[in-house]
């Protein structure tokens, strides 16, 4: 009947206006506040890494040059080249080639020549000097670089010859977070456990939140504690060389990583059913037993989850490696400095000449570590999602 | 819309021309010393207001061409990309370049280290990773560790270009994120080396350097710095947009160089300009 479908069509409304909200307008207005709010978030995420990609893309698309000798163009050749050419030697959009007079664009043009004399005698001709230090051969693979005896990986963005191999980053920020993972995924997991199977519940409601405190703490805190004092304590301990390295830097992140780890892992524990611990307790096997052989197997999915998003706020901690440990070794000793991703970032972006090579190889790399952390997290969210509809019987 | 917004940077600009009031931002080498001219010469003129932020000399340079600052403070030289961009926004004129200041910069060790001094060219080496032991150099048998400052930091350059001729710093060197940080981990740290600002110093031994094998050790004190036997020494730098640098600002960076200016360079550790540069 035409009436009633009718009907049926204006109780869903606009919007759902009409769906329940009818008397309550200030709910339904808020209810869409919070859905654009979250909304905006999606968007922020989405504007941030375009951003990021873009003042990345030059360096992927080869249309960056460091070659330190280039051919300049006398400032009294200014009549001989067309605007164009002089627009794209001078790196000038046409706006701003306009406002110049020719006076300030010879003036322009002699800086560039100023800048190539400017080069000291023994670069000029040095074979390094000629090279484009941002193609991807000199970013992957060693060379061998004027003064070195073998082919090396090297990252030194400031100077003459610029190098820019990302491979001891590579290397520093793996290790740094390695380390951290190992040291906290044990005692994060080992903690969860013991707070959700074995603990009394007065001893749950003191440990829980103390452990979840330390999130609260700030990284720049836990990094100059690590500086000042682990530091000192684990090099009396250890007898090792250099007394900032990647293992002060990996154990401090720890304890960033820890509360991460162990508030998921908890979670994924206690939402294990409690038939299954009531039976296995039924059947004669002691609370360890419970625990260890029962309730953790069934919570693995949960627990792998928990270490893979810490394994990406590791990765993207900044401050603690920052502050403990920051030399572009190319070395797996855990007893050997380490240059992080996100210390480099940091420590660099500040003095990079706006929309210059190192600039964009900045961004790069914090395009490299955005997804990074976006494909952890996402794996993370989604082996959860699939271990709760498990435990769910929903699949 | 630009044209909105360039009408805007020109009314901010108008109005703080007016008001008597100067951005100053860059180095955080110079940020310290700075600060301490915009204290005195505020409390002689009550109506001129400046402030002063720090951030790096890439950063200053940055905000010069931005026209976001009136003034700003470098530990090096500007570089040719920015000259150029600086060149750009102001429709093709040149930044003005003052020298405000000299800075000596000293080599330090741990106080234990029996070390006293060591040519240029022992520096270069040890910076460079290529003498990797004290022994090598005189002092104990013990691998040298040695710390630098952050690639951002325009001593880093300073260092770089001139001690080490531009060649690389060892990959081994642990690059700290201040001056303070380098002495706090030369004192801790038995075996280690590190350079900074002369005025930076306090605990740890500063060495004396030779220019080669047969010149004599100077001390980075303030008179070698001044007449320049001390060979590790730089100028610290201000620059500005020649189209700002009248009225206020003008008398501001002419003040900063006169000798009433520059009597306030020492209590923050740098050393004064040699009289011919001056602004009187």
């Amino acid at each position: 009947m035409p009436t009633n479908n009718q009907n049926s069509r204006r109780s869903h409304g606009w919007m759902g206006i009409h769906r329940g909200h009818k008397a309550r307008p200030m709910e339904w207005l808020a209810e869409k506040f919070i859905f654009l709010v979250s909304l905006s978030a999606i968007l922020m995420v989405l504007l941030i890494f375009l951003f990021v990609a873009r003042e990345a893309l030059p360096v992927f698309f080869g249309q960056t040059n460091t070659a330190l000798v280039q051919k300049p163009i006398p400032p009294e050749d200014l009549e001989k080249h067309s605007a164009a050419e002089l627009q794209a030697y001078l790196e000038l959009t046409p706006e701003q080639y306009a406002k110049i007079s020719k006076a300030g664009l010879r003036d322009l043009m002699s800086v560039k020549v100023d800048a190539q004399n400017d080069i000291p005698e023994d670069f000029r001709n040095d074979p390094d000097a000629q090279i484009n230090t941002t193609e991807w051969q000199y970013m992957i693979k060693p060379h061998q670089w004027n003064g070195y005896a073998k082919p090396e990986y090297i990252w030194q963005p400031v100077g003459q010859v610029k190098k820019f191999n990302l491979i001891p980053l590579f290397i520093g920020t793996l290790k740094t977070t390695l380390i951290g993972l190992f040291f906290a995924v044990p005692l994060a997991v080992g903690a969860a456990i013991y707070v959700s199977q074995l603990a009394r519940p007065r001893t749950r409601e003191i440990v829980k939140p103390v452990i979840e405190m330390l999130s609260g703490i700030p990284s720049v805190v836990v990094g100059f504690f690590a500086l000042i004092v682990m530091a000192t304590v684990l090099q009396s301990v250890l007898r090792y060389e250099t007394r900032l390295n990647a293992f002060v830097a990996g154990i401090a992140l720890g304890f960033a990583v820890i509360p991460v780890i162990f508030s998921i892992a908890e979670d994924a524990l206690t939402s294990v059913p409690r038939s299954y611990s009531q039976a296995a307790l039924a059947l004669g096997a002691s609370r360890w037993q419970t625990a260890w052989q029962v309730v953790l197997p069934a919570a693995l999915p949960g627990v792998f989850a928990a270490t893979v998003l810490g394994f990406g706020r590791a990765i993207g901690e900044t401050m603690i490696v920052l502050m403990v440990c920051s030399a572009s070794v190319v070395s797996w000793n855990v007893f050997d400095s380490a240059r992080s991703i996100t210390t480099t970032i940091a420590a660099e972006m500040a003095e990079a000449v706006n929309g210059g090579p190192h600039y964009r190889i900045l961004f790069m790399l914090g395009a490299l570590l955005f997804a990074a952390t976006f494909i952890s997290n996402l794996i993370g969210d989604f082996v959860i999602h699939r271990f709760k509809q498990k435990l769910e019987g929903k699949r | 819309m630009k044209q909105l917004v360039t009408l805007l940077a020109a009314a901010t600009l108008a109005t703080s021309a007016l008001a008597g009031n100067i951005t100053v931002k860059g180095s955080d080498t110079l940020v310290i010393l700075a600060q301490k001219w915009a204290e005195v010469y505020m409390g002689q003129h009550a109506d001129t207001k400046i402030q002063v932020t720090g951030g790096g000399t890439g950063t200053g340079f940055a905000a010069l061409q931005n026209q976001t600052t009136d003034l700003c403070d470098a530990s090096r030289k500007i570089k040719a990309a920015e000259l150029q961009k600086c060149m750009v926004a102001f429709g093709g004129s040149r930044p003005t370049e003052y020298k405000v200041a000299l800075d000596g910069l000293s080599v330090y060790v741990n106080p234990e280290n029996p070390v006293k001094e060591l040519t240029l060219d022992q520096l270069k080496s040890i910076f460079t990773g290529k003498i990797k032991n004290w022994k090598e150099v005189g002092g104990a048998d013990a691998p040298i560790t040695v710390y630098s400052r952050e690639n951002s930091s325009g001593t880093y350059e300073f260092f770089k270009e001139h001690v080490l001729k531009g060649q690389d710093f060892a990959a081994s060197a642990q690059t700290m994120p201040g001056t303070a940080a380098i002495v706090q981990a030369v004192v801790k740290d038995k075996n280690s080396i590190g350079y900074g600002g002369a005025a930076y110093g306090g605990g740890s031994k500063m060495l004396s350097v030779k220019k080669d094998e047969n010149s004599a050790a100077i001390d980075p004190t303030e008179e070698n710095v001044e007449n320049g036997t001390y060979p590790i020494w730089r100028y610290l730098y201000v620059y500005v947009n020649p189209a700002l640098d009248k009225d206020e600002v003008g008398t501001y960076l002419r003040w900063i160089r006169s000798d009433e200016g520059q009597k306030y360079v020492k209590d923050i550790g740098y050393y004064p300009l040699p009289k011919n540069l001056r602004s009187n």
